[in-house]
């Protein structure tokens, strides 16, 4: 199966990410290549095999639902790109 | 006497004896720094006045203290993808530039605790994507034994301010590979401990089912005493697990009779460079003669792992990523409206190979393709780890090579991704099995070039594998030789 240009593009829109026109051509290049690769997976019989997802076995821990940590609006704020009364500022989000 | 070329445990000892101070050592250090940086490019940012304040610090506490911290006076470097609190922490990406985290991540909160001293954040690849150190967005990271090649990655730094001797002990992260393959490259030990014995909280988030913690040191003994300095069960990391932290160092008695190594047929076909098999296959005859019992084992699905690794690893990727976002921290790009300052934040603050990751992993996870990619690839792990669960029936580690070259020139790999990736082949099955394994040097290349041997252990028995890693240290003398620089 041949990776498309407008499936970049499309995926570009899922990530967030904006690509030149370059980009577009080399990703879709080297993202076709890449794919044939992990498609030797198709070589494989997995019916009745179950995902593995959890390397180790835990299960969910729990803790009682109650503030641990010290409220520091300061230090969390200190990297906004921009703040207004201890508000993070941010595009409009609403139109 | 060098001071900054002291191990851990010689370090130590010597502090308690009162033949140096933590000052004289830290100061050791980081005059090896400036006489070596230019040329090496470990670190991205380094913490001299602060570590030297700390270091005056731990000469009062070694003064007054019977049983001080296990760490105390120790000069550490840190990969920068560790959460440190007020000094910055990049990633070696743009989009982190100018971050100062507002927390320590558990490891270094362990560490200030234990009364380490934080030398500075070491260089690595981009949110910990590649194999080679070339991808940070800031510089390329030299190998100390030849400066025209990588020191490997994604930790590539730390193992090179180790071989160095820019540090005494030194941290890295490890998702496919990335302490044990720069451990091989640069002539140092590494382990990727198993997946939940040491807290991931504050470590930048690569691949959340696979990422480990772990010490990169210039000997064994090095090792252990580093993994029981860090290791603990974290509340704030759920899946971090709640199991008692042995005495690792207790597990070096350098008798190996009747352990069983198991050697994979798989990992020793074509594409192996020829002195590199030798090595490895040399250190196992060493072994052998030491007591233990060597047997071929079978890993079926090994020509596998590379691509179950980049459907896996890149699709968490893609979603632990999704929060450099520009609203909170990190780098905003002036954009007309919100979807715009997302796009342009993330493509101005991503380098390629982060892109390139992002978009395969989003492309898996996304409708129409999730069963084919995703679940197909979560479906041959669950084979891959019976393979190895089948393997640790009949033996009690696996040995193997740790990558199938040295060292690679820079700008040797590159040009096609894919190149980069196939050279993973050795380390990667570990982390998608979440199993222990360490790397230590067997020996060198006809071009002076450091190997690495890895030894793969079951699930928290770190004691074993270095038991076994000591017992052949000691029957060499490796782990002596040092760069010319």
């Amino acid at each position: 199966m041949q990776l498309t240009r407008e499936e970049v593009q499309r995926v570009a829109m899922l990530a967030r990410l904006r690509l030149t026109p370059e980009d577009e051509e080399r990703l879709t290049e080297q993202l076709d290549n890449i794919l044939q690769y992990v498609g030797k997976l198709n070589q494989l019989d997995t019916s009745g095999i179950e995902p593995f997802t959890h390397a180790v076995d835990i299960a969910n821990p729990m803790r009682e639902d109650a503030i641990t940590n010290e409220p520091n609006t300061d230090a969390l704020l200190a990297n906004a790109p921009e703040q207004e009364n201890h508000f993070f500022q941010v595009p409009k989000i609403i139109e | 006497m060098n001071l900054a070329a002291l191990t851990f445990h010689e370090a130590r000892e010597k502090l308690r004896k009162r033949e140096f101070s933590a000052q004289e050592l830290t100061e050791a250090v980081f005059r090896r720094i400036s006489e070596t940086e230019e040329k090496l490019h470990c670190y991205i940012t380094l913490s001299h006045d602060t570590a030297l304040k700390e270091a005056k610090q731990a000469d009062e506490l070694l003064r007054t203290d019977t049983n001080p911290h296990s760490l105390l006076g120790i000069p550490i470097a840190v990969k920068d993808n560790f959460l440190t609190r007020g000094i910055r922490t990049t990633c070696a990406s743009k989009f982190l530039e100018n971050f100062i985290p507002p927390y320590d991540c558990t490891t270094v909160k362990n560490l200030r605790t234990s009364g380490a001293i934080i030398i500075g954040k070491t260089n690595l690849d981009e949110f910990a994507m590649g194999s080679s150190a070339e991808n940070s967005a800031f510089f390329a990271t030299r190998n100390p034994w030849d400066m025209d090649r990588v020191p490997g990655g994604s930790s590539g730094g730390s193992a090179a301010a180790l071989a160095a001797d820019q540090c005494i002990v030194a941290l890295g992260t490890d998702t496919g590979g990335s302490i044990r393959q720069p451990a091989a490259f640069c002539g140092v030990v590494g382990l990727k401990p198993t997946y939940g014995r040491i807290s991931r909280y504050g470590i930048i988030a690569f691949a959340s089912s696979m990422d480990q913690v772990g010490p990169m040191t210039k000997d064994v003994r090095d090792c252990a005493l580093m993994l029981e300095a860090i290791a603990s069960h974290d509340p704030a990391d759920s899946t971090s697990a709640n199991r008692p932290v042995p005495q690792y160092s207790a597990a070096l008695t350098g008798d190996v009779k009747g352990l069983r190594i198991g050697i994979p047929n798989e990992y020793f076909v074509s594409g192996i460079q020829p002195d590199v098999e030798q090595a490895v296959r040399t250190a196992v005859r060493q072994l052998e003669k030491n007591g233990a019992a060597i047997k071929e084992i079978s890993l079926p699905h090994t020509d596998y792992a590379v691509a179950v690794y980049y459907i896996v690893a890149t699709a968490e990727a893609s979603s632990n990523l999704a929060r450099y976002d520009g609203m909170r921290y990190g780098h905003r790009a002036r954009a007309k409206d919100l979807t715009e300052t997302y796009m342009l934040s993330r493509a101005e603050g991503f380098g390629p190979e982060v892109k390139r990751r992002i978009m395969l992993g989003t492309y898996a996870l996304s409708a129409g393709y999730y069963d084919a990619y995703y679940l197909k690839a979560q479906r041959v792990r669950a084979l891959i780890k019976k393979d190895v669960d089948e393997a640790f029936k009949s033996c009690d580690v696996i040995i193997a090579p740790t990558a199938p070259t040295t060292a690679f020139k820079i700008g040797e790999k590159t040009q096609d991704p894919l190149q980069m990736y196939l050279s993973d082949i050795y380390t990667i099955s570990v982390n998608l099995a979440g199993l222990p394994a360490l790397s230590l040097p067997c020996g060198f290349d006809s071009e002076g070039l450091p190997i690495g041997m890895q030894i793969i252990g079951k699930h928290f028995d770190e004691s074993t594998i270095l038991a076994i890693a000591y017992a052949y240290e000691q029957s060499t003398d490796w782990h002596k030789k040092k760069p010319n620089l």
